[in-house]
């Protein structure tokens, strides 16, 4: 029944447009051509100013209920110059776009064609071209000059007291690995992952895996004022780790070790105030399609101070001791197995194949 | 008849040089037969009008897939008992299953862009307007074109099939990167389907080298005599551009395509290594996924101007025609093509600044991504002072164009944000990049291509399409494409990655909702309106209103000096001498505002 209501409703619906169709020829003729032609041009003149203007009204009011739903201030150093440079890139091609789309729907209706007009020969000028080569080419320059200066700082070294957090994506689910007190990032060799008690693949036999911490539920602690060195690695397909409140992203890709740094400047506290979202959090996208759970790969970011970030990595257990809890001291990251109790943990746990 | 097929495409080719033949051509073209005029036809028009009503059939559904993904992302709790009746156990009870949305995002790519933007766009107009605007009988080889359309046809019949396989369709995205393009565990789309997906696209490549091949002799060697390079309109200028792109670029996607079929199927490591999936280890090692992100967008890039440049080409022929005034800058126009065509071969990188790719090649990258800014705002100068101090007639397609235009510089400019690096660390892949992809490449390029329709509709058909249609179809389309696409980059700019099948559980993008809903009621609205095109398009080819003047528009280029409904070799007598470019938009002499490319210059008269 509604397949053939619908075969009804489609078949009036062209019945109607081809009637419009055939009305407004047959009007035409009636009316006379050449007079049709010419109220239609002004008609069609005029629409295309009214066109421009509620064009502009309605960018004006997409401006205004767009205005508290954008992201707040950024939460990165490497943010703040973005910011800027995204406004200055906005206000140039602003200008631009106001004045040439002007220009195009002005020309439309002042050189509407009327019986006394007589279009102005005019095949090439020289100078013209080389004055709208030169001007864009000028503003070019200087947007990559602003770019380049600050994709070098982006993507430059980290600084030497960076915190370092390893970051891996997996179908579909962020893994946030912490170096310990050693502050080193054990090897991982993807032979060795093991979803029950593996999941990065850490290699026993190396001892600065003893005290990384693992947390698998994508929650990422960094410290506010503290520089912030991510390594990205990826399981399976390429990720993306998407950090839209930090201005940043990088491509998690599998075999490829992807880095990049910023600093945090408000703890998670300090953005709800800001942004008077007691629910706000940091979170991190993936921003890579990835497959059938893409939409669903969230991790998040707490950034704390100093002391919060401490107390906090104090209660956090070893991956190792928590995949291990007789045989391993109840390690705590502040305390630093001895190489010997390392080496005979690591003797009983390395992998059977 | 095969054998009387290739006679009489050999013969016409040989027409085009001795430009004698043509009463032979009369009665030739009474005898043939339904299959070799309509199906199996050599004749460039024929072809073009396939490639045309293919790319409609294929727009249409493309569109509906990205109707089906629109009703997910702006309604994502409710459910549409109709989707069930099309997509099946897709969407039971109504709700689109999220592998099958990803399935319908990856079809809906690679239907517009290949299928619909490149061979509906420029396999219609290269075929259509290169022979007749340059002087020629046919293409150089009619047989090759016949089969370019054939190759094209096989890949679409293996792409539609493969939206039918059980595992559906690819649903890796259009760029299909592997490694999830490559494995079977990373995703059900991964299995048969992009296989077939992959034989497709290589059926594709070969039809896309074979008709670009095609137009660049043809334009290179059968201009008929007095039309010099120079005196060539500028849609041909474009075509020769985007053909010689996909001619070069083409075969860099096709090796990109082996490596990943040897990849699937017979254990190679090209794109991969160091791979966990499905819960084991797998043996490869030593691949770069990278590697092909490198030769997916060695074309991928130049196939953004593949689609912008025969617009660019046809919005320059009908802004000129219908202002009745020259196009300005012709030279200078020629020479942004130039540099547009140079520079879309070293740009690839900017889609993969964030890749991990060394930062420095990114520098250099954006240096190069933001010359090509130039050219382009070149153009859009001289399509301004085209239309300066005209005699604008409002017809159908000087609509299109202007709106081609207008889109052009929404969409153009933002591309400064994104080839920027800088800035595309923030805004790739988010909703930014959808909305400037759309806006130009997308909706642009429509407009160009609805220009073309519009504009050379007469030449095809011998009639007119309805001209009220044509502006609730131009009016309904212009505003809805500014109202699904500008508020994106507002979404982008917050943020809001690309490719989710819901946002509701993300507290930073969840407050789009309502947005989303309001875009989605657009996009509904959109697609419809465009059977109103359809409708008018159709119905016009039998019942549309029949031309009484071979050269309705009042214009300058040869296709207007052939009959109304041109037989096969285009030109009854022989094929007409050019004496002038083809934008002499004055007075003739006789209170007429154009003279034709055929009529000799006057004593005292100036060449251009």
């Amino acid at each position: 029944m509604s397949g053939f209501i619908t075969i009804v409703i489609i078949s009036l619906v062209f019945i109607i447009i081809y009637q419009i169709a055939k009305a407004s020829e047959y009007a035409t003729i009636l009316r006379g051509e050449d007079k049709v032609r010419k109220q239609v041009n002004r008609l069609m003149a005029w629409l295309l100013v009214a066109f421009f203007i509620i064009g502009v009204w309605g960018i004006w009011e997409c401006h205004l209920y767009m205005a508290d739903k954008m992201l707040p201030v950024s939460a990165s150093e490497h943010g703040e110059q973005y910011d800027l440079m995204f406004r200055v890139t906005i206000y140039v091609t602003g200008i631009v776009f106001f004045i040439t789309q002007a220009l195009l729907f002005w020309f439309a209706f002042k050189y509407q064609s009327t019986e006394k007009r007589t279009p102005y020969y005019l095949a090439h000028n020289n100078k013209l071209e080389l004055i709208w080569t030169t001007i864009p080419a000028i503003a070019m320059a200087s947007l990559v000059a602003v770019g380049l200066r600050n994709w070098s700082k982006m993507t430059s070294e980290a600084p030497k007291n960076a915190q370092v957090v390893e970051i891996v994506g997996k179908q579909f689910n962020w893994v946030i690995r912490y170096p310990g007190a050693d502050g080193v990032l054990g090897k991982r060799d993807f032979r060795k992952i093991n979803d029950a008690n593996n999941v990065l693949g850490l290699d026993w036999n190396d001892k600065a895996n003893a005290d990384d911490v693992i947390a698998e539920n994508g929650e990422m602690h960094i410290v506010k004022g503290r520089p912030v060195k991510l390594v990205i690695g990826s399981r399976d397909v390429i990720h993306d780790v998407g950090l839209p409140h930090f201005r940043m992203k990088m491509d998690a890709v599998p075999g490829i070790v992807t880095t990049i740094w910023f600093t945090p400047l408000y703890t998670s506290e300090e953005m709800k105030k800001i942004t008077g979202n007691p629910n706000f959090v940091y979170e991190i996208s993936c921003d890579q399609m990835c497959g059938k759970g893409h939409y669903s790969m969230r991790g998040t970011v707490i950034v704390e101070t100093e002391a919060e970030h401490k107390a906090w990595m104090e209660k956090q257990q070893s991956y190792y001791a928590i995949q291990n809890p007789a045989k391993a001291p109840a390690a705590d990251s502040t305390v630093i197995p001895t190489a010997d109790t390392t080496t005979k943990a690591i003797t009983m746990n390395t992998p059977s194949k | 008849m095969s054998e009387k097929v290739t006679l009489e495409g050999a013969h016409v080719a040989h027409g085009g040089h001795a430009g004698d033949h043509g009463d032979h051509h009369g009665h030739d073209h009474h005898e043939q037969h339904f299959i070799t005029k309509y199906i199996f036809s050599q004749d460039h028009k024929i072809i073009a009008k396939q490639f045309l009503i293919t790319g409609i059939i294929w727009a249409v559904i493309g569109a509906l897939f990205s109707v089906f993904f629109r009703l997910q992302l702006g309604f994502p709790d409710q459910t549409f008992p109709l989707m069930e009746k099309f997509l099946g156990e897709w969407a039971k009870g109504g709700k689109l299953s999220p592998e099958f949305y990803y399935a319908l995002v990856t079809m809906h790519g690679t239907i517009l862009v290949f299928f619909v933007l490149t061979a509906g766009l420029s396999g219609t107009f290269a075929n259509l307007l290169i022979p007749l605007q340059i002087g020629a009988r046919d293409m150089a080889s009619p047989f090759m074109n016949m089969l370019s359309y054939w190759f094209f046809f096989v890949a679409s019949i293996v792409m539609f099939i493969s939206l039918f396989v059980q595992t559906g369709p690819a649903s890796g995205g259009w760029t299909t990167y592997p490694p999830l393009s490559a494995l079977k565990e990373a995703s059900i789309g991964s299995g048969v389907g992009m296989d077939l997906w992959l034989i497709s696209m290589a059926l594709f490549v070969v039809s896309s080298l074979l008709g670009g091949l095609n137009y660049i002799s043809t334009i290179l060697n059968m201009r008929t005599k007095g039309m010099s390079m120079t005196r060539m309109p500028l849609t041909i200028w474009a075509l020769l551009f985007t053909a010689v792109l996909g001619v070069l670029s083409f075969p860099v996607l096709f090796s990109g395509f082996v490596l990943l079929i040897f990849d699937r199927n017979f254990g190679t490591s090209f794109y991969l290594s160091e791979i966990f999936i499905g819960g084991k280890a797998l043996p490869h090692i030593g691949g770069s996924a990278i590697l092909y992100q490198h030769l997916f967008w060695f074309l991928g890039h130049p196939e953004v101007y593949i689609i912008m440049l025969p617009g660019m080409g046809m919005a320059s022929e009908v802004l000129a025609c219908h202002s009745r005034k020259p196009i300005f800058g012709y030279f200078a126009m020629i020479i942004s093509l130039v540099g547009i065509t140079v520079l879309a071969f070293l740009v690839w990188a900017h889609h993969m600044f964030v890749t991990g790719m060394s930062p420095f090649l990114g520098s250099i990258f954006v240096l190069l991504t933001l010359l090509i800014a130039v050219p382009s705002a070149v153009k859009v100068f001289n399509w301004l002072t085209t239309i300066w101090r005209g005699n604008i007639k409002f017809t159908p397609p000087m609509m299109f164009a202007l709106g081609f235009v207008s889109l052009f510089i929404s969409g153009g400019l933002t591309g400064i944000f994104l080839g920027n690096s800088a800035l595309d660390i923030h805004l790739h892949d988010t909703y930014f990049v959808v909305a400037h992809f759309h806006i130009v490449m997308g909706v642009s390029a429509f407009f160009g291509m609805f220009a073309g329709i519009y504009h050379w509709f007469p030449k095809m058909f011998g009639r007119y399409m309805n001209n009220t249609l044509a502006y609730f179809h131009f009016f309904i389309t212009f505003a809805g494409a500014y109202l699904i696409f500008w508020p994106m980059h507002y979404e982008g700019v917050a943020g809001m990655p690309r490719r989710y099948y819901d946002y509701s559980v993300w507290e930073s993008f969840k407050h789009f909702s309502s947005l989303n809903a309001f875009i989605s009621i657009v996009v509904i609205i959109v697609f419809f309106a465009q059977f109103i095109f359809i409708v008018n398009f159709f119905v016009s080819i039998f019942r549309g209103r029949r031309l009484t003047t071979p050269n309705p528009w009042g214009a300058t280029t040869l296709e207007w000096t052939t009959p109304i409904n041109p037989g096969h070799g285009n030109w009854p007598g022989e094929i007409p001498e050019v004496h002038r470019w083809a934008y002499d938009y004055k007075d003739d002499g006789n209170g007429g505002d154009f003279i034709p490319q055929t009529v000799p210059l006057k004593a005292g008269e100036e060449a251009h």
